[in-house]
């Protein structure tokens, strides 16, 4: 593939929050003493009232979120996945989830790229939890490009929106003038029908990668770039389990709980139909740079390779 | 305040008892003790205090009040219906499988309650966060929080209120009904929250300390809150749980547990002879 100019989703968010915010009034950025990590930083900077740090305090952060959507602005609320999923996640299931607030959750730090600071901080586990919760969307930006579409698509989505970026800086593969992003449609980046290989957040490339690598050898993969974990395009993985007759998932979570799970869920009920999921498989991560550990966990190209190769085989 | 207007609050509170009573019983479950400590509290709140229209529920300009132990739901239910939010005969379908009235407060059912609570800690959060976005909307709104002393072990309260002192919130006020029982014991035993008032003084809130069933020291504890600036208020107020029943009160049983046939008649009885004297006094 040729070389592409990389960007973290984590400054897109923040980007995007700034062009946001220039537009309307009614969004207010939440941060809980991360704000240069998350990047809300970035808003905070061209709009400094409408930037509310809450301090080392997330459950309190969500919840005033939640408060503050009763009033008829826009919240967005933004931590570490493993705080703002994990740590407040009875806060946003009660608080945000029951009410069906229009509160907008900006988690950065998704899944084991997070790198050096290892297993308590790489949440691959966001995707299970908020998918949980009833009325709950979950988005999980690929690129630059996606994620400030994303960002955009929540706010004018009315209720509770979940959004996964990433701390690594990642190609940006989409071209931003023939971009356009729908809450719950997946968009298929390839064409082929020997495997389709349906992934999420920063395997998606990865998943472009592969296919280019299968392609040499003659094996031709459909790969679905899935944005939206939940609700799942399933007319679009229902199609491609169709044509293609074997699937492989892939994502920066655990192989619980996530995007491989909520496509064999739609297969096996709709489909049945062979499947391999690629995903961090019930262990926790360790410290290390996040191209390594990315390889140590089989978050890479040339595994979805293997993993294919096997696959066909069988 | 005048006779007659204490006279009329004191009518109201007593409606609002027999209303716990009602549902409480209807319900066959539900939290009778820290609903009747209230009560005095929430006749006042919706009758004195708050700026609210029955009629416009959800009129932008509205005070508004977050239940924080939400588990008192049949107090601000019955509050609300007294007060012409919903039909005070709709009150005994609390809990049941096709009524609105939901065991904790449910902002999108029942009309008048501004946030959907249930879960200890969050209220209080939810209510600061109001505070704070009718502060930069420069709206003049009030916000009113009611907590127990038994959920001040959550610790998010204590975020939430840092939270409150630190952003000035001088539209916030939370209420602390101190009945010193929660559903495994006296709170001193069970997890100690005291002392209440210097642990709120000391997290940046303007104190005061009240009787909860005097309502003339309600009226001075409100006269407070909207004469402070710059800080938010706190007003603990020591109350009775079971307050008004006279088998129910001081009694950590009572905490969530519903009256059956023959307690309920007890019950209405001591209330209607309560009310009977109010009336008298006219």
């Amino acid at each position: 593939m040729k070389e592409m100019k990389k960007i973290a989703t984590r400054d897109s968010y923040g980007n995007a929050l700034v062009e946001l915010g220039k537009a309307h009034e009614n969004v207010v950025v939440l941060d809980a003493d991360l704000a240069n990590a998350t990047k809300t930083g970035t808003f905070k900077k061209a709009f400094p009232e409408r930037h509310f740090n809450c301090g080392i305090a997330e459950a309190n952060m969500v919840t005033v979120a939640a408060g503050l959507s009763t009033m008829g602005l826009v919240p967005f609320a933004s931590s570490f996945a493993m705080f703002a999923a994990g740590r407040a996640f009875e806060q946003v299931r009660n608080s945000i989830g029951y009410p069906h607030l229009n509160v907008k959750i900006g988690a950065t730090h998704g899944g084991i790229s997070v790198g050096e600071d290892g297993a308590s901080h790489q949440c691959c586990e966001d995707f299970a939890l908020m998918r949980s919760i009833p009325g709950m969307v979950v988005l999980s930006p690929s690129d630059d490009v996606e994620a400030k579409a994303a960002v955009k698509a929540a706010y004018e989505w009315d209720g509770p929106v979940y959004i996964r970026f990433g701390r690594l800086a990642v190609p940006v593969y989409h071209e931003e003038e023939n971009f356009s992003f729908q809450i719950g449609k997946g968009e298929q980046l390839t064409q082929g029908d020997d495997v389709a290989i349906i992934a999420t957040g920063l395997m998606v490339y990865e998943a472009l990668v592969a296919a280019e690598l299968l392609q040499a050898q003659g094996i031709h993969a459909r790969v679905i770039n899935i944005c939206t974990i939940k609700p799942l395009d399933e007319e679009l993985v229902l199609q491609a389990a169709k044509e293609c007759g074997k699937v492989i998932t892939c994502e920066e979570h655990s192989v619980i709980g996530g995007l491989g799970e909520a496509v064999a869920a739609v297969l096996s009920e709709k489909c049945p139909t062979p499947l391999r999921r690629i995903g961090v498989n019930d262990v926790f991560g360790h410290s290390g740079p996040a191209a390594a550990l990315l390889k140590d966990f089989g978050l890479s190209a040339e595994h979805i390779v293997e993993v294919a190769q096997a696959f066909l085989k069988d | 305040m005048t006779n007659e207007e204490k006279r009329s609050l004191a009518i109201a509170a007593c409606k609002v008892r027999m209303g716990v009573i009602e549902s409480t019983h209807g319900a066959k479950a539900g939290h009778p003790g820290g609903s009747l400590s209230a009560a005095d509290m929430f006749a006042y709140l919706y009758n004195k205090e708050m700026r609210i229209d029955p009629a416009n529920p959800k009129s932008p300009d509205r005070d508004r009040f977050v239940l924080s132990k939400g588990h008192t739901a049949p107090g601000l239910y019955s509050a609300l219906a007294n007060r012409g939010f919903f039909p005070v005969a709709d009150l005994p379908t609390l809990r049941h499988i096709d009524s609105y009235l939901q065991g904790h407060p449910n902002m999108n059912t029942v009309p008048g309650v501004d946030m959907s609570t249930g879960s200890l800690g969050q209220g209080v959060s939810a209510a600061a966060g109001m505070a704070k976005g009718a502060k930069y909307l420069g709206q003049d709104v009030n916000v009113y929080t009611l907590l127990g002393d038994g959920e001040l072990a959550e610790g998010q309260c204590w975020e939430a209120f840092m939270f409150a002192a630190h952003y000035h919130l001088d539209n916030f006020c939370a209420i602390i009904d101190l009945n010193g029982l929660q559903i495994d014991g006296p709170t001193k035993e069970v997890m100690n929250t005291a002392p209440v008032d210097e642990k709120m003084a000391a997290f940046g809130f303007h104190v005061v300390v009240i009787d909860g069933h005097d309502l003339e020291q309600i009226e001075s504890a409100f006269a407070q809150f909207h004469a402070c600036t710059d800080k938010p208020t706190a007003i603990i107020m020591s109350t009775t749980k079971g307050k008004g029943v006279s088998f129910m009160e001081g009694q950590a049983g009572w905490h969530g547990k519903a009256p059956n046939d023959a307690e309920y008649a007890a019950a209405m009885a001591e209330l209607n002879a309560a009310m009977a004297e109010l009336e008298a006094q006219a």
